[in-house]
């Protein structure tokens, strides 16, 4: 393949939340595509985006909206080699959540720190 | 400079598929490189061939057609995304069994493996979205 021997740093900046738009699961389906590409791959996760890996998501159609519940695969993103994911401080106080209210293991990163890893990176996709 | 270009929200409703293209051209015309064009999310509504606009307003869609065909531009649409918004090529009509298919001169589908070829064959990722 063309692109063999080439290692980007990659970074998925996720800020919507899951269900009300389509844009979290689409981003999703983006990384595990992605995931095939050998590539240095974080995720960050901003704003509203800290709800995709909220616990306890209800989406079927007799507990929910009816929707196709997606949580799981942030789980198996670990599976993927996608194993460096990022959450917002700010975003996390403001809304009231901590670590253990979501599905897997983060970083947190204040402002400044959160700059410097979309600095680091050479390909930043905003969802 | 070689410039990749995601495009993630549909036309008219929003800003990004029109600043997408005047970057484009504006690029373009200054010598760079536009390695590809990716529609995603709601941005594979651009490659709509039954789109029809007020003829005094924009035609988002030709315009597209127009500066791939003049600049010999690769316009790519996520197949994923695009088959749940039903739009489909001859070939993927075909193969869903269904009777129309409405992809617009000078757009192709593909694969999501070619945003991320985009990404790492290109200098710069430009993504316009919401």
């Amino acid at each position: 393949m063309e692109d063999e021997g080439i290692v980007k740093k990659f970074l998925y900046l996720n800020r919507k939340a899951p269900y009300g738009s389509i844009y979290a699961l689409e981003s999703l389906e983006v990384v595990l595509i992605g995931a095939a590409f050998d590539q240095d791959v974080s995720l960050a996760f901003i704003d509203d985006g800290v709800y995709q890996l909220k616990k306890n998501q209800q989406t079927s159609v007799t507990s929910g909206i009816g929707v196709k519940d997606f949580s799981k695969t942030y789980r198996a993103l670990e599976g993927y080699d996608v194993e460096k994911l990022y959450v917002d401080k700010k975003t996390m106080e403001e809304r009231g959540l901590s670590t253990d209210d979501l599905l897997v293991p983060v970083e947190v990163l204040d402002d400044a720190q959160m700059a410097e890893l979309m600095e680091q990176q050479d390909v930043v996709l905003s969802f | 400079m070689k410039f990749a270009i995601l495009v993630n929200e549909g036309p008219y409703q929003h800003q990004a598929s029109d600043s997408a293209y005047q970057f484009t051209q504006a690029a373009l015309k200054k010598g760079h490189e536009i390695f590809r064009v990716f529609f995603y999310h709601d941005g594979v509504n651009n490659a709509s061939r039954l789109t029809v606009p007020p003829q005094d307003d924009r035609h988002i869609v030709n315009r597209w057609s127009e500066l791939a065909k003049a600049h010999n531009l690769e316009l790519v649409v996520c197949i994923a995304a695009a088959q749940r918004r039903g739009m489909l090529d001859e070939n993927e009509a075909k193969r869903n069994g269904k009777d129309a298919n409405n992809i617009a001169e000078g757009f192709r589908i593909s694969g999501l493996g070619q945003l991320i070829e985009a990404g790492i064959q290109s200098e710069r990722l430009v993504v316009f979205g919401d």
